[in-house]
């Protein structure tokens, strides 16, 4: 068995153990089963009253407005005059009046009397008095389909095409917001708990001396390599766990909650989402490792990490941003930087733009990345983990990676 | 075969010389004593012998050949200021320790039973490390330290902070090493150990070898050509003694350079007196060590 992995399996088992990988690795399921629980029990406890027909008031000086009074989810009641339907209203029998002056035709105005607190008048009444004004003006004179028409001109449907004039397909928001976010969210996570693990057991090694005794074992490479992979492998495990988590609870979801029966996520999504994440996690963990080993502590070490993390979350604070304009040159930029590529990838593969030899060539970025910074952290691991309680100037660093 | 062959080994750490051509070897069976104030350099060379730093120039040969990792695997190296992982049980971390050091499990694991066993740490075995008193801790660190088998261990600084009882039993299983032919390295600052311990030594001052060779040898080198001696009456002068002290509860008597120890003690005993204690001066390695620096 080659000490590589017999490391990486010791890290692994280290990991996967640890108080703080279960909480956070169970945590996303637990709230899954949490928040579809509330939702079962709100829905079985409480049954709101069924939507009761409302009722408007209205006062009509100029004699046009006297049918189609019962519009879907109103009943319009005509009062002979203001007086009548105000007393209506102080007494409950309706929810508001509006008053149709007489020269309503020239001037448009109506004027509404309510007794509830609103900053303007809310748009379902709006559209049911418009519908029940614009039914009375036009009855008798245009057929019942075009009244319709009129009251809904067009029901929207928009359909992107590329540059050979070929479908892109589906725009829905789940795919487009919801999965990059969610992706965005749990990177960061992940990382944050991955870089906390890195920089004790690096620094735990550093301070008790095991790490001689590793060294006059092993190579320096060889432990470097080991510790990032076995974490990586416990980053798998815990993004397959929440991968399953999201994929059952969808189903879920979709069968219990109607207003989520058109949820999908696509295959392919998840697919790069895994790669992404798992190149992503490796940059980030060799990188702590490297970090990890100059950091005298692992207090002090969290606080040079967090040079790395800025820009890993950088993305998420520009989503609106990458999301709608996936093509700007700044998007572009943020695919092929290694420390932003995955959420960004992630977000512009979501909404379909992002062609197939931008997502190569940031793969190839970022795996190239792991490579240069596990070898340079090899570098750094084997001379730092040696100088205890000295943090080195930036010019040392450089040297003393020049020199071994 | 030199276990251990070391030539011309140079280090400096920002332009000090920490080791300055450093040359030394070691045999089977073989208890050799690194020996030399805090800060001679001791630590340093053994960092480079056991490649965790390089050195700048100079040869390192570990069993006939430069130090790789099958050559790691045959080495022992308890390092100077210890620890372990604090949240791993004994065995955890003997078992991991070990599988480095490309050992099967199964005989890892008998050896483990076998080594416990050999320091009264059995019953410890599933607890976790953070549970122990130091000393136990140091006691686990030997037997990780040792639980391959290696042909040669490396101990720097072994007996500091350990309380008496646990001494002897250190002392005693480096012995056992020695009896099995294993190649000991012991690098120390206690002048006391070395001499109860080792067959040869390096002694190291200020980065350079200012004594090798045998224990025996360097000893008599430095002897001051004196003896001492109790006995119920001296008398005043003695034929070949140039000059005698006397320390309360013995005499020494410094001899001519001319007159043996013998002649001396058969003069004695032809005048009448009787002679309890007769012994030939030799000097503690402290003082070799004192006299040495003092030249140099």
């Amino acid at each position: 068995m080659s000490k590589t992995f017999i490391i990486l399996k010791h890290e692994f088992r280290q990991t996967f153990k640890s108080r703080s990988f279960i909480i956070i690795t169970l945590a996303l399921p637990l709230l899954a089963i949490l928040g579809l629980g509330i939702y079962q029990g709100v829905h079985h406890w409480y049954h709101p009253a069924a939507p009761q027909e409302e009722k408007i008031g209205y006062v009509d000086q100029t004699g046009m407005f006297g049918n189609y009074t019962s519009q879907p989810g109103v009943l319009f009641i005509l009062y002979p005059g203001e007086q009548q339907a105000k007393d209506a209203l102080l007494a409950k029998d309706i929810k508001e009046y509006f008053v149709i002056p007489t020269d309503y035709l020239s001037s448009g105005l109506i004027t509404r009397y309510t007794t509830s607190r609103e900053p303007t008048p809310s748009a379902k009444t709006t559209e049911q008095i418009t519908d029940f004004l614009v039914s009375n003006l036009l009855a008798g004179n245009v057929s019942p389909q075009v009244l319709d028409r009129v009251k809904t001109p067009m029901l929207l449907a928009s359909i992107r095409l590329n540059e050979s004039g070929e479908i892109v397909p589906g725009q829905d928001v789940v795919s487009s917001y919801v999965v990059p976010i969610v992706f965005a969210l749990l990177f960061m996570v992940s990382i944050f708990f991955a870089s906390g693990f890195l920089f004790q057991s690096v620094t735990e090694e550093k301070e008790n001396r095991v790490i001689e005794i590793l060294l006059s074992s092993a190579s320096s490479r060889q432990l470097l390599v080991g510790k990032v992979l076995g974490l990586g492998v416990a980053g798998l495990i815990q993004v397959a766990v929440w991968l399953i988590t999201l994929i059952v609870f969808s189903q879920v979801a979709k069968s219990i909650i109607p207003a989520l029966s058109d949820l999908s996520i696509p295959a392919s999504l998840i697919g790069w989402g895994l790669l992404y994440f798992v190149l992503g996690y490796l940059l980030f963990a060799a990188l702590y490792a490297g970090v990890g080993s100059i950091g005298a502590s692992a207090r002090e070490g969290q606080g040079w990490s967090t040079i790395f993390v800025l820009p890993a979350i950088l993305p998420y604070y520009f989503s609106y941003f990458i999301i709608s304009s996936p093509e700007s040159a700044a998007s572009k930029a943020l695919t092929f930087f290694p420390l932003t590529s995955p959420i960004t990838s992630m977000m512009r593969l979501a909404s379909h733009a992002i062609p197939a030899w931008e997502i190569a060539l940031s793969l190839i970025i970022l795996a190239g990345s792991i490579a240069l910074t596990m070898w340079f952290a090899a570098k750094i691991f084997r001379v730092f983990l040696l100088m205890y309680g000295k943090r080195p100037a930036l010019r040392e660093i450089i040297r003393y990676v020049r020199e071994s | 075969m030199n276990v251990v062959e070391v030539s011309q080994v140079n280090k400096s750490f920002k332009g000090i010389k920490v080791v300055d051509s450093v040359s030394f070897n070691t045999g089977q069976g073989e208890i050799f004593g690194m020996v030399g104030p805090n800060g001679a350099g001791k630590t340093t060379t053994i960092r480079m012998l056991m490649d965790i730093i390089k050195p700048d120039s100079g040869e390192i040969k570990i069993l006939g050949q430069p130090i790789n990792e099958a050559v790691k695997n045959r080495i022992g190296y308890l390092p100077e200021e210890r620890g372990l992982y604090r949240k791993l049980t004994v065995s955890e971390s003997l078992s991991y320790l070990s599988a480095l050091k490309n050992m099967k499990r199964r005989l890892a694991m008998e050896r483990e039973e076998e080594l416990l066993k050999r320091v009264n740490m059995l019953p410890h075995k599933n607890k976790k490390i953070e549970e122990l008193s130091h000393g136990m801790g140091q006691l686990i660190q030997f037997v990780a330290t040792i639980l391959h088998d290696p042909e040669l261990v490396v101990f720097d600084e072994p007996f500091a902070a350990l309380d008496p009882v646990n001494t002897q039993l250190l002392k005693e299983l480096i012995l056992e090493l020695k009896s099995q032919g294993k190649s000991v390295i012991l690098s120390t600052h206690m002048m006391n150990q070395v001499e109860e311990l080792c067959d040869r030594i390096l002694m190291i001052n200020k980065g350079q070898a200012v004594l090798y060779g045998s224990l025996a040898e360097i000893k008599s080198r430095y002897k001051n050509n004196s003896v001492f001696i109790e006995c119920d009456c001296l008398p005043e002068t003695i034929p070949g003694v140039a000059g005698i002290k006397n320390h309360q509860k013995y005499v020494e008597l410094f001899l001519d350079g001319r007159t043996s120890p013998q002649e001396v003690l058969s003069t004695l005993v032809s005048s009448g007196v009787k002679v309890d204690r007769f012994e030939l001066s030799t000097p503690s390695l402290n003082e070799v060590f004192i006299q040495v620096v003092k030249e140099g």
